[in-house]
């Protein structure tokens, strides 16, 4: 076997040319096939890392009203309470669950002003201890909260990144007083995300699909909250699970524990996820779908390819009938010589493939700088390709192969 | 006996005729005999070579190799007993040309399963024996005629066949590379080796012991005193 592997790379070399032109097709077939599920597979990634944010896994578990999220601004719902310490618990303590965090929110708050300046359409968030490294925030200025600040109700609030530019542009935030609702609030620090993730958005769709993170937000001890809007509002949940594919179900089941303390059934108040990975395999499927039918367009290359190289290798067993009528003379059996020709079409095919998948991922990187999309090589669609380019060399080699099997060693040897 | 035929006919179809190629063929040699059979293209001559050496079926007659009967053997077993039992010597060498003189010598004992370092010793060996010790990684088409076709020899006896058969073997060489063969077909046959030798050549047949003469297809079993 090896020893035919060996012949076959010594006759395809000795035809470098020849073997180029055939395995053309195979290579053309398998760089479309690679390069169609490296833009498929990138644009996939992207849609997901867009929605999900890259490495965080947070899913949020907000408070709704039928299909929207309850807004807290018209008053704290009947027969919903803040949770209790053993839900809290109940949540910290799933196995998929790597952290949570429990907080107040209020979006599009008013009455967040520097001085003279308003942050108009910012977030008001009360934060527990967890709530910043849950959502993967670093401080960037300043200090975090620590416990004093929520033992003793502190009023000072962490600004983010994009508050903090809002309200100060060029000023110093830190130590300066901030007003929310009429109450002052010193600033003790800002906060940036610590990965610089940023989605991609190219067209309108995208934006509208993905830019929902960029409020400005100002956080505060939950203890702080009565001071502002004088009850202990009922919290929403963000969990950070251990996997992103365990996001979906830890997001069901963390809603799951929280719902069991409303008792209010009247109104359709319930706690649900926000579940991006459904939302990111819809996107998903929407873009496969259309890049499958591609892929099968490029098997036909695949196909030609094949027929080439069975044209090439009928050609092969007819120059070199001679040797196949020597080797059946000195003792060689039939299946000896279907497999060296075997052998050969399949080393033959199987350099293409590979020759195929080098050229697919230059192809994918060429067209990824020129359409902006993202790509991913995907390491099984490589291992794939080849062996199906082998299998191809297989197929369409048992013609030929056969063939040779079957020379007659007195006319082969007569032929010169 | 090495090998005996009786009755040996060997038909051929050209379109919807029958043609005759051998006719009632009665040969027997004895092992380590040298014979030489001898005649005029068309006389079947070829043919008998297929034949005795298991590359074609008689159309009857009975042919016992090496005390097996080759009428009822299998294409498999054709195979083997040509790869195990028969060297083929042809005129026109058939080397393949991509290979070197120890490769090509070397392919018997590949298809007869033999591990790759006892290969290259063996077919080292054989090459010594026919005087190409020092040509060993050479292609065929840097040797001469008479090295190739000593090659080739090399090639049909590193498997220790029971017997040798060559056709027209120094057809396609000058006088004095086919004297060297010829030599060394007796040194082989001085060492034991059966050898059965087909030319058309009554100078290369006389090198052998016995003669025997084809004509139309059948044989004339004359014994020729030789040197």
């Amino acid at each position: 076997m090896l020893e035919n592997i060996r012949l076959s790379f010594q006759g395809i070399w000795s035809h470098k040319m020849r073997s180029f032109l055939t395995m053309l097709g195979i290579i053309i077939g398998i760089a479309s096939i690679i390069s169609i599920v490296s833009t498929i597979k990138g644009t996939n990634e992207q849609i997901k890392e867009n929605l999900i944010g890259a490495g965080n896994n947070n899913v949020k578990i907000q408070l709704y009203q039928g299909e929207g999220t309850y807004w807290m601004d018209s008053g704290i719902p009947n027969g919903v309470y803040q949770l209790s310490d053993e839900q809290k618990q109940e949540i910290l303590d799933l196995d998929e669950v790597e952290n949570a965090s429990f907080y107040q929110e209020r979006t599009y708050a008013d009455g967040i002003a520097y001085g003279s300046t308003n942050l108009e359409g910012g977030n008001v968030m009360g934060i527990d201890q967890n709530y910043l490294s849950t959502c993967g925030y670093q401080i960037y200025q300043g200090r975090m909260f620590i416990d004093s600040d929520f033992e003793q109700m502190r009023k000072v609030v962490l600004l983010d990144d994009t508050a903090a530019q809002a309200m100060f542009q060029e000023e110093e935030p830190l130590g300066k007083v901030i007003e929310i609702r009429n109450e002052p609030f010193t600033v003790v620090g800002v906060v940036k995300k610590s990965d610089s993730f940023q989605p991609v958005i190219q067209s309108m769709e995208d934006y509208n699909t993905y830019s929902q993170t960029s409020y400005a937000t100002v956080f505060l001890p939950n203890t702080c909250w009565p001071i502002i809007y004088q009850f202990d509002e009922p919290e929403n949940a963000v969990v950070m699970a251990k996997t992103t594919e365990d996001m979906s179900a830890v997001g069901k089941k963390a809603a799951e524990i929280m719902n069991q303390s409303i008792t209010n059934t009247t109104d359709s108040l319930s706690y649900k996820a926000e579940d991006l990975l459904e939302k990111a395999k819809s996107l998903q499927d929407l873009s496969q779908s259309t890049n499958s039918q591609l892929i099968w367009i490029a098997s036909i290359s695949l196909l030609v390819g094949g027929i080439g190289v069975m044209n090439i290798m009928l050609v092969s067993v007819t120059e070199r009938t001679s040797e196949i009528g020597l080797k059946k003379a000195i003792g060689a059996r039939k299946r000896r010589i279907l497999a060296q020709f075997l052998t050969e079409a399949a080393v033959l095919t199987s350099i293409g493939g590979l020759i195929g998948v080098l050229a697919g991922i230059v192809m994918a990187q060429v067209i990824s700088r020129m359409s902006k999309t993202p790509v991913a090589i995907s390491v099984p669609s490589i291992i794939l390709s080849v062996a199906f380019s082998m299998v191809i060399g297989i197929v369409f080699g048992l013609l030929p192969s056969v063939k040779a099997a079957n020379l007659n060693p007195i006319d082969a040897l007569r032929r010169e | 006996m090495i090998l005996q035929m009786s009755g040996i006919c060997k038909d051929y179809l050209q379109g919807k005729m029958t043609v005759p190629v051998l006719r009632d063929i009665d040969f027997s040699m004895e092992e380590g005999e040298y014979v030489a059979i001898m005649g005029p293209s068309g006389s079947g001559k070829t043919t008998l070579m297929n034949i005795v050496g298991c590359l074609d079926q008689a159309t009857s007659g009975t042919f016992f190799l090496d005390g097996e009967d080759i009428s009822k053997c299998s294409d498999n077993r054709m195979s083997d007993i040509r790869l195990k039992k028969i060297g083929f010597v042809f005129q026109n060498f058939q080397l393949l040309p991509r290979q070197s003189a120890l490769d090509n010598v070397a392919l018997p004992l590949c298809y007869a399963g033999i591990a790759k370092k006892e290969r290259r010793e063996r077919a080292a060996a054989a090459l010594e024996r026919v005087g190409l010790g020092d040509r060993m990684e050479f292609k065929p088409n840097q040797l001469s005629g008479g090295q190739k076709q000593r090659v080739a020899i090399a090639r049909a006896m590193v498997n220790r066949p029971r017997i040798l058969l060559a056709d027209e073997p120094t057809g396609a060489l000058d006088s004095r590379s086919g004297e060297q063969v010829m030599k060394l077909f007796e040194s082989l046959h001085s060492e034991g080796v059966s050898i059965l030798m087909i030319t058309h050549d009554a100078g290369i047949a006389s090198h052998a012991e016995r003669i025997v003469e084809i004509r139309d297809g059948r044989l004339n079993n004359r014994e020729v005193e030789t040197e």
